[in-house]
């Protein structure tokens, strides 16, 4: 392709890669529309399993740093997780934390709260499942032909950070598609020496602030008696804050930038969005905010009205459990 | 009381045997971490040094203003950095020199509870008691009892525990140019 009879440039490579994940960032991705003629205008795009066919060893192919931008989303679940954020890491200039999976586990991070034999009955023998053998995977099968393997599942659900050197961090579940118009929009003024890229480690495509700024029902003074899940209400005020309605809502530790667009449709937040600014523990920030806005000093009442949180754990630690203090519960690692 | 000099080094060396037989390299010192009020729990601890109450060493203090500045996060973060347990105290309920923050502290303990008891965590570990500034007697009470827990409960180890599962996973895994390698893994079948 020639730019106006001129020398044809060579595009800086993009390439984007899912580990542990569902595919939501993928779309989100896609989901820009025609955005997505930018980056191919401004990038060569050298790896991308969902839009492109490429195999591992043409990355591995790739000389070091030759790849300019990688977003990296998913969990780090196996060892092809793990290989795969050690050679884009090694291929890579700039290595970004893509989607709540990579920044903290997400969802698939919650299978730290339970052992490698418990997940493996899930899979293999619900009650929709038809395994009357018991039949579990094996990492290593010997057949006349030779020995198969297939990638070894890890029993902790690791983020990205914490298994390679990150430049950036995108948070969301997924990243809303709005904020990866404004990065994209970013990157492509950087590469035009129109503007600078953030401080490595920087947090982008999010606020500095929590959910609750952006939220716009009316916040006052809390004060809980009891805990209602949603689908429990008689009656859900739109104008005024769910929390103050006795609905759990996360907003107060969760980071703004997805425009709290849970709120607004009446379902409170749950977290999608990570952290906010200078929250150390997400599932201890909340616990402290939830727990100081109960409304009763006796011990009796409190843990009644506790009792309307059936699932704490599950409730705070949704998407943060794989970046927690704790990292995971004890069922995860506990010796067989 | 009245041991006599000589019969120390017999003692220390009879106890190295034991541990020896054991396969322990060194007894279990449980490390407690106790938060305590300005006001009330931390002038009790006090107390109890300057009356020569004698309370295990265990427990290392840490003064705060007030049991209301206690968050879950300090407990996750002792808990995860080494800790083996964490006593919370404060004014008693009514008592509190801010008015009503114990009560705070109170209810965040109780949601805290309740996670970490999903966490795997035993509930001796983290512990609230009150404790008014005069209590030099019953707050060295409390730190022995719950050190004593701690003791027969063992080391917590938490992130050693869990960096020895992720790096025994690795141990086990498929060497990686397995994996990825060019060249057929089988060989051609015979039909």
């Amino acid at each position: 392709m020639s730019d106006n009879g001129q020398e044809m440039k060579t595009k800086p490579k993009f390439a984007m890669y899912w580990a542990s994940s569902c595919g939501g960032c993928e779309i989100a991705v896609l989901n820009i529309g025609a955005k997505i003629l930018d980056v191919d205008a401004n990038f060569d795009v050298v790896f991308w399993p969902v839009a492109m066919d490429a195999k591992y060893k043409d990355v591995e192919a790739m000389p070091d740093k030759s790849i300019l931008l990688t977003l990296f989303n998913g969990g780090i679940r196996t060892d092809e997780n793990e290989h795969m954020a050690q050679l884009l890491r090694q291929k890579s200039q700039i290595l970004v934390a893509f989607g709540s999976c990579a920044n903290e586990g997400c969802i698939p991070g919650m299978a730290n709260f339970s052992s490698v034999e418990e997940i493996f009955k899930a899979a293999y023998d619900s009650p929709t499942t038809e395994n009357p053998e018991q039949i579990r995977p094996s990492f290593s099968y010997d057949v006349p032909e030779g020995t198969l393997t297939i990638p070894v599942f890890n029993p902790i659900v690791r983020t990205l950070d914490q298994v390679v050197d990150v430049d950036y961090f995108m948070p969301g579940c997924p990243p809303e598609s709005a904020q990866i118009t404004a990065v994209i929009d970013l990157v492509i003024d950087v590469l035009h020496g129109k503007a600078e890229l953030p401080p490595k480690g920087s947090i982008i495509g999010a606020g500095l602030s929590a959910v609750c700024s952006e939220c716009a029902r009316q916040r006052d003074v809390k004060k809980i008696t009891h805990f209602r899940r949603i689908h429990e209400m008689d009656e859900i005020d739109p104008t005024i804050c769910l929390l103050e309605q006795g609905v759990l809502c996360n907003g107060p530790a969760t980071r703004n930038g997805c425009g709290a667009l849970c709120p607004q449709v009446n379902m409170p937040c749950i977290g999608c969005y990570g952290p906010a600014e200078g929250v150390v523990d997400y599932g201890a920030q909340l616990m402290t905010a939830i727990a100081s806005v109960i409304d009763s000093t006796d011990t009796d009442e409190i843990e009644a009205i506790l009792d309307g949180i059936p699932d704490p754990a599950g409730s705070f630690y949704r998407f943060n459990l794989a970046h927690s203090l704790l990292h995971a519960g004890k069922a995860a690692f506990a010796e067989n | 009381m009245n041991e006599k000099v000589e019969d120390a080094p017999a003692a220390a060396s009879l106890q190295v045997l034991f541990l020896e037989e054991n396969n322990m390299s060194e007894p279990f010192e449980p490390v407690i971490i106790g938060f305590t009020c300005n006001w009330c729990s931390y002038r009790a601890a006090d107390l109890a040094g300057t009356a020569r109450v004698k309370y295990p060493p265990n427990i290392r203090l840490v003064r705060l203003m007030c049991s209301g500045r206690m968050e879950p996060t300090f407990v996750l973060k002792a808990l995860s950095e080494g800790a083996d347990g964490v006593l919370i105290t404060g004014c008693h309920p009514g008592e509190c020199h801010y008015l009503e923050q114990n009560y705070k502290a109170l209810r965040r303990f109780l949601l805290l509870r309740r996670t970490l008891s999903q966490m795997g965590i035993e509930p001796e570990r983290v512990k609230l008691v009150w404790a008014s500034a005069a209590e030099g007697v019953q707050l060295a009470k409390a730190i022995t009892e719950m050190v004593e827990e701690v003791r027969t409960l063992g080391p917590l180890n938490w992130t050693k525990q869990l960096e020895r599962v992720v790096e025994n996973g690795r141990n086990g895994r498929v060497p990686t140019e397995m994996l990825f390698s060019e060249e057929p893994i089988l060989e051609e079948a015979v039909l």
